[in-house]
């Protein structure tokens, strides 16, 4: 049992680098970074709100990995965080109870995931066609839920799940936290995980050998459908209220991207939620250095952009390569070319 | 008129190397103008390096190419097109969402003003088509017309653009009889007009039917050039395959009487493969026999489900069975390695391990995994039977050799425990040792009582281990073979015999 544990770790260590990283710089920009306090009940610091803020993004990454797994790509996301807060947010406001609109708010999330799943495994439609799909009419869904105004709430426990504080820990901290638990360990303690692989890498193969491609597509599309009704019920319930145009707005391009930095490839196949998550705290991490700096706020795409390039680069193909190249051959030039200035110099004098 | 009586294309000594492997080896091809000559060889004989070579698409390591008696040496495709060596290829390489008018001038489009002479372009066209028999409307798009059609633009394109030889790469490949003709027809008119023809197939009888002359290669080398006037199908085939066909009785030990385990019933696809009946027991091994494009690999890919049949059915010990999907197969214990094994079979990334265990786990279901001592113990065990040589468990089994790939496949079906094992080309592309050992295997397996049905190239092979075999040819049945009857030569024969009485064909 040691080897699968060992590989985990070297399989995530360079997120683990990059995230040192990330918080080191938001060391350097603000001293007291690391600092926690415990406060009326409460976790209070930088850290922690780094934590609470990935929340969305860490919890849309998780069924995003097994999208990307399956050589796929889930674009409507963020606009079905956007429906599931406006059903959430109208149930509640109907009168009903936090668990009904909680329950109300995925059930929209997994009719909307079974409908790119459809698309995708039965109707054969390209992914990223296939969600543009719900991208697009998604915020018109939820406009139309919305009635086109911000619906407020006041439910206190609806507004908990966004807001709130279990044992001195924000809820959303936890939230996504038992949820990437949950997923990694059924994923990866049944055989869901290593048939989503086969699938992500030679479909043809997979069919072949007997594995139901079309239900694990959809069900991994419902899955992603699932998580991303679960963020965006904590959205809304953190603003107490659901704003169907902006709820979740370029999310999924966020979670796409905790999903590559987590080193996951866009073609399928091997993946790890794990390091997914991680991805998820490295963008927050850089949204918290912008922050924190002070920078003024124009500056903060690109800069994000800047520091995100950065971050694709050191993982890029030729850029590993390139260091492997020069670990592999760093000790040998030493004696083959290090004689070879002196010689000519010495014959020079 | 010394000039009319020699090759258009002489090429001699064409050599070429891929890393390994010596591809051509000293190939010489003469075509004489005027004349449909056919190239033949079974796959990886060296067709289509040769012709790669001929239009440039490679670099010939040596040799001289002449054409009309001028050394050339094309550099590119487009190169060998401007010298007059046309090529069309199986698959139409022409842009589909063009019309059939701009996929004929492509590059040389009449201009006016700088502009394309629209008009004018389609007024050519028609005329050019008119010339081949075709009255179509060339401002269409050319996916509104056939393949058969597209086939005919794509040859009047290459010989307006070349002239001199037109080489068709598999040009009938996906064509029905009647368009077939109508392209045959064109070929007879080019030939008539004076081009040289090569005619590329695995339809023996097309060759017959279009072909003056046969150049066949084998294993890079040409064996043998023939008038096709002069020759039976019987003796292309022997040449293709090389085998010594000396009358061997064949010693086959009595299968074991088992009980009927899979009867097939007519089953077939619609230009796929015609209706197709065999019954199987357990013990026995069914060799199905037949050039490349016989459907060896089809009945194999309906029988599993692969490709779910339009018509028959299967019986399983009596019983109608649906089979419809790979997964059905699976549960009725049916196993299938496929002859594509790196986009069919292996999943390239995963573990030895998880490649071994795939199918069993598929059958079992997600939810009830495997456990991971179980996993090793199966693959562990099975990687000792087969003698599978590998680093570790954990490597991608892309990283294994064809031949390990192989047999790590056999394991994932061997695994399931299946009663009904379909092997789809075992032996292709694998060391002489896997080779072996693959053989010994089928054998042992069959006297554990399981039954199989092995589609191979291989006669030899096919004569070793079969207790029966199914000859196809043209995706028919033409023949079965059984006991002492099985011998190459009697394969070799059935495989070229013309035109079967239908009631073998029921049979």
């Amino acid at each position: 049992m040691i080897g699968p544990k060992h590989s985990t770790f070297k399989r995530i260590l360079p997120q683990l680098l990059i995230l040192a990283a990330a918080l080191a710089i938001n060391l350097v920009v603000f001293p007291d970074f690391f600092d926690i306090d415990f406060r009326n009940g409460r976790l209070f610091g930088n850290l922690i709100d780094v934590l609470n803020r990935a929340a969305p993004v860490a919890i849309l990454c998780v069924g995003m990995t097994l999208v990307i797994a399956t050589r796929g790509i889930d674009l409507s996301v963020g606009a079905v965080m956007a429906i599931a807060g406006a059903t959430s947010a109208a149930v509640v406001v109907e009168g009903h109870g936090w668990v009904t609109a909680l329950l109300a708010g995925l059930g929209a999330g997994a009719l909307c995931g079974l409908w790119n799943g459809i698309l995708v495994a039965v109707l054969k439609i390209q992914p990223i066609v296939a969600t543009l799909v719900l991208m697009v009419a998604g915020r018109g869904v939820a406009q139309l839920i919305t009635e086109g105004k911000i619906l407020t709430f006041s439910n206190e426990g609806l507004i908990h799940l966004g807001a709130g504080v279990v044992a001195g820990v924000p809820t959303p901290i936890l939230i996504w936290m038992a949820l990437g638990a949950l997923v990694i360990f059924v994923v990866r303690r049944t055989a869901l995980g290593m048939l989503i692989e086969a699938i992500g890498i030679n479909e043809r193969s997979s069919r072949l050998a007997g594995i139901n491609s079309r239900v694990l597509l959809v069900c991994v599309y419902l899955v992603s459908g699932l998580c991303a009704a679960l963020a965006g019920v904590i959205v809304a319930a953190d603003i107490k209220g659901a704003d169907a145009n902006n709820a979740g707005l370029w999310l999924e391009l966020d979670a796409i991207l905790a999903v590559v930095i987590g080193g996951n490839s866009l073609l399928g196949g091997r993946f790890s939620i794990l390091a997914s998550l991680i991805g998820a705290l490295i963008i927050q991490s850089v949204n918290s250095v912008i922050l924190l700096s002070g920078m003024p706020p124009e500056f903060n795409l690109v800069i994000k952009a800047l520091l995100i390039l950065a971050i694709l680069v050191i993982q890029s193909p030729r850029i590993s390569y390139l260091m492997y190249m020069l670990r592999a051959s760093g000790p040998q030039p030493q004696p083959d070319t290090a004689p070879l200035p002196k010689t000519q110099k010495e014959e020079a004098q | 008129m010394t000039h009319d009586t020699g090759p258009v294309l002489h090429a001699k000594g064409i050599s070429k190397f891929f890393p390994g492997t010596i591809a051509l080896d000293e190939v010489d091809l003469r075509l004489e103008p005027g004349e449909v000559h056919a190239l033949l060889g079974e796959n990886g004989a060296g067709k289509s390096t040769l012709i790669k070579c001929l239009t440039g698409a490679y670099q010939r390591d040596n040799g001289t190419i002449h054409l009309n008696e001028q050394e050339v040496s094309p550099q590119s495709t487009a190169d060998s097109q401007r010298m007059g060596i046309g090529t069309v290829y199986q698959e139409v390489n022409l842009l589909p969402n063009l019309t059939v008018a701009e996929n004929l001038y492509l590059g040389r489009q009449p201009m006016r003003w700088g502009l394309m002479a629209r008009r004018r372009m389609n007024a050519m066209a028609r005329e050019s088509l008119a010339g081949y028999g075709l009255d179509i409307d060339p401002a269409e798009p050319l996916t509104a017309y056939s393949v058969a059609i597209q086939q005919v633009v794509a040859i009047a394109r290459a010989v307006e653009m070349s002239g001199k030889v037109l080489i068709l790469d598999e040009p009938t490949a996906s064509l029905d009889r009647d368009e077939v003709q109508l392209l045959f027809s064109v070929i007879r008119q080019l030939r008539d007009r004076g081009l040289a023809v090569v005619f590329i197939t695995h339809f023996l009888d097309q060759v017959f039917e279009i072909s003056d002359r046969a150049t066949i290669l084998r294993n890079g080398r040409v064996v043998g050039t023939r008038v096709l006037a002069d020759v039976s199908q019987k003796d292309v085939v022997t040449l293709m395959l090389g085998r010594q066909l000396e009358a061997q009785v064949h010693e086959r030990k009595p299968a074991k009487a088992g009980e009927t385990l899979i009867e097939v019933e007519n089953l077939g696809k619609r230009g796929m493969l015609d209706p197709l009946s065999l019954a199987l027991r357990e013990g026995e091994v069914v060799g199905l026999a037949g050039l490349l494009g016989s459907g060896r690999t089809e009945t194999a890919n309906l029988i599993f489900g692969a490709v779910p049949a339009d018509q028959g059915r299967i019986l399983l010990r009596g019983k109608e069975i649906a089979v419809s999907t790979p997964r059905e197969a699976v549960k009725h214990r049916f196993a299938l390695c496929p002859e594509d094994r790196k986009t069919e079979g292996i999943v390239g990334d995963l573990s030895v391990r998880d490649n071994i265990i795939l199918a069993r786990q598929a059958s079992q279901g997600w939810m009830r995994p495997i456990p991971r001592a179980e996993v090793n113990e199966i693959a562990e065990r099975y990687v000792k039977a087969l003698d599978i040589r590998l680093a570790s468990l954990d490597m991608p089994i892309r990283l294994l050799s064809g031949g390990n790939q192989q047999k790590a496949l056999l394991a994932r079906w061997l695994a399931t425990n299946p009663d009904f094992l379909i092997l789809d080309e075992p032996t292709r592309g694998i060391d002489v040792g896997a080779h072996a050992e693959i053989i010994a295997l089928i054998e042992q397996l069959r006297s554990d009582g399981m039954a199989l049905l092995v589609a191979s190239s291989e006669l030899e092979e096919l004569v070793a281990y079969s207790t029966r075999v199914i000859v196809l040819r043209d995706r028919k049945q033409v023949r079965e073979l059984s006991g002492a009857e099985i011998t190459p030569e009697n394969i070799v024969h059935a495989i070229a015999e013309h035109d079967t009485p239908t009631e073998e064909v029921a049979r």
